[in-house]
């Protein structure tokens, strides 16, 4: 069967009222100061994990004085369970691309290259056709609109099946034609990005939302999510419930009211931010989804009862030891070991001492990483070796309890 | 390979460099062209791009291990790459995949004889809601179950 979509969704702002380029007209009547006032009154956060707050981003690249600017858009949505960015390109293209456009128009940047992940290149033609109707409407092109001076084109590159890529300066090293190696940072990509020059990367969601903050206010926007987190977000919910999809609730709800609203029965454990997420036991279910809590790029992953979390960390961390780029030694060599610990809790042949120091590698891991694959990649190992002993340590290693049912 | 092939060969890889440009910013894109159309980017057209790019061929070579939809093998005429991440695993992937590998009769990783078909595997692709799902070439198949995904494999070309 091919993909499913869905027309009609409805939400209290991504998901709400928007007809395509308001807000690129809204933006050409405001200028760039309110654009960036509006933006750091929403207090939105970057949607693509690290959640950076955008309007600082912004401002800092639109103060640089440079020949020339960026503006990325980073659909390489990789995350194990995550599939909202997706969904916006898919059904809302005309949000994505209008904050792209705005984006442009804020900082002074005339180029904006969105990097689709290469298992979305079936995408690629359809969002090349919106990008052509943007020309002939004058939403691209030279003189936007009429405003005599402001140019802007977007194109759409491809990745090739690399993870690691969705991290900023690998996607740019991407970009310039080299292997996706992660930089060092600093310099951040506001000031050295694509080809040396300041670059703006922003996840597809966070760009989605700035269409809407443009239109309705960074008030309106605020009103919505928690102090810290404002706004709402896209959870792309997979697993064991009834109604996977996505999902877009306010910053604020938690664990357990999600669980009701994608009807998930004998939840066991929930993954909240994929591999390189943490995994909520269901004793702290009342915990809520939240940057100051449990933070999110969106990815929602429900284990039930019958599931062996043993199994599912083991999935993780192949994962991670696959799409380590292998340039720096905790990451590459420590996830090697990771997922030897864990082949030799499956075999029954380990000792807790040996688990014990697995657990101090990763924390080790989590400081000297070079970049946020290996510093997040042993979140899981710890939270799931921690939060289900019982099951992992105290049975027979199938996830079957010893005497117990 | 014959000269015939190389020359035609080198005229494609230089139609590819003019449309998207000589310098390296302009690499990735043309390995990518070369991969859609041969299934592998052979040696002799890492030293063609290599050439009109003025890099030094290992610069190429290093590109394309880092990457893992691009190689440097010959691949058969269509790949296929089912999820193997844990939403997919969950919803059944397993039995897929069993099906697939008897359907076929090599183990991922493999093509069949005819070439017609590479069996791989690839992490999440973003249709966890609707696993389990694979790609076929670019292609994207999703709810797939044991005899669903047969039927697709078997009436690819
Ligand atoms: C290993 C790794 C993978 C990442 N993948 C993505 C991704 O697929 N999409 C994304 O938007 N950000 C991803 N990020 C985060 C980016 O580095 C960056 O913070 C983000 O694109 C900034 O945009 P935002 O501020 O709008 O969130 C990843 C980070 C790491 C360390
Ligand atoms: S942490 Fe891992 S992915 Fe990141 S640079 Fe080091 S080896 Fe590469
Ligand atoms: S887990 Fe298979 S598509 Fe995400």
């Amino acid at each position: 069967m091919e993909i499913e979509k869905t027309n009609k969704r409805t939400g209290p702002v991504i998901f709400s009222e928007y007809s395509r380029s308001e807000g690129i007209k809204k933006a050409l009547e405001m200028g760039r100061e309110d654009i960036l006032f509006e933006l750091k009154g929403s207090g939105l956060k970057g949607r693509g994990g690290a959640g950076f707050p955008t309007a600082t981003k912004w401002m800092l690249t639109a103060a640089a004085n440079a020949d020339k600017k960026f503006i990325v858009c980073n659909a390489d949505e990789g995350e194990p369970g995550t599939f909202k960015d997706r969904i916006l390109l898919l059904e809302y293209p005309h949000l994505v691309f209008d904050g792209m456009v705005i984006a442009g128009f804020t900082i002074g940047a005339k180029t904006g290259i969105v990097y689709l992940r290469g298992e979305y290149e079936y995408m690629l033609s359809d969002l090349e056709e919106y990008l052509m109707k943007m020309h002939q409407s004058n939403l691209l092109g030279k003189n936007i609109l009429g405003r005599q001076g402001f140019d802007f084109d977007i194109s759409i590159r491809l990745g090739s099946g690399a993870y690691v890529c969705g991290e900023e300066t690998a996607l740019i090293e991407s970009l310039e034609g080299y292997r996706g190696e992660p930089r060092n940072r600093p310099p951040y990509p506001v000031n050295t990005g694509y080809m040396g020059y300041p670059t703006v990367v922003n996840n597809v969601e966070t760009l989605a939302s700035v269409s809407h903050i443009v239109v309705k206010g960074g008030g309106w926007f605020k009103k919505h999510g928690t102090d810290k987190s404002t706004g709402s977000k896209l959870f792309s919910v997979s697993g064991d419930c009834n109604k996977p999809g996505v999902y877009e609730l306010p910053w604020g709800t938690s664990v357990k009211e999600l669980l009701e609203i994608v009807d998930a029965k004998n939840t066991k454990a929930v993954q909240v931010g994929g591999a390189s997420g943490t995994c909520i036991p269901k004793t702290q279910f009342n915990r809520v989804l939240a940057y100051e809590d449990a933070a999110t790029g969106g990815s929602i992953m429900i284990f039930n009862e019958s599931r062996n979390m043993l199994k599912v960390l083991k999935n993780f961390m192949e994962f991670f030891v696959e799409e380590s780029c292998g340039q720096c030694t905790p990451c590459r060599v420590g996830n090697t070991k990771l997922l030897e610990g864990i082949e030799k809790i499956e075999r029954r042949e380990f000792t807790f001492a040996h688990i014990n120091n697995l657990k101090e590698l990763g924390r080790t891991m989590q400081v000297a990483s070079k970049c946020g694959l290996g510093q997040s990649s042993p979140n899981s190992f710890i939270s799931i070796l921690e939060n289900f002993k019982e099951e992992i340590f105290h049975t027979d290693g199938k996830g079957q309890s010893n005497g117990k049912a | 390979m014959l000269v015939l092939e190389k020359n035609a060969l080198s005229d494609e890889i230089e139609s590819f460099v003019n449309q998207y440009g000589n310098d390296r910013a302009s690499l990735l894109q043309i390995l990518q062209a070369i991969q859609r159309k041969h299934k592998y980017v052979s040696d002799f057209a890492q030293q063609e791009v290599a050439r009109l790019l003025n890099i030094h061929p290992v610069e190429v070579y290093s590109v394309i291990t880092f990457y893992s939809f691009l190689c440097t093998q010959p691949k058969g005429r269509n790949i296929v790459r089912l999820c193997r991440t844990i939403s997919c695993d969950m919803a059944g992937k397993d039995a897929v995949e069993d099906a697939v590998k008897r359907e076929l009769g090599i183990s991922f990783g493999e093509t069949t004889k005819d070439k017609r078909i590479t069996l791989e595997y690839t992490n999440c692709l973003g249709m966890c809601d609707q696993g389990p799902a694979m790609l076929v070439n670019e292609k994207v198949y999703t709810h797939l179950d044991p005899e669903t995904a047969v039927n697709i494999l078997n009436e690819i070309k």
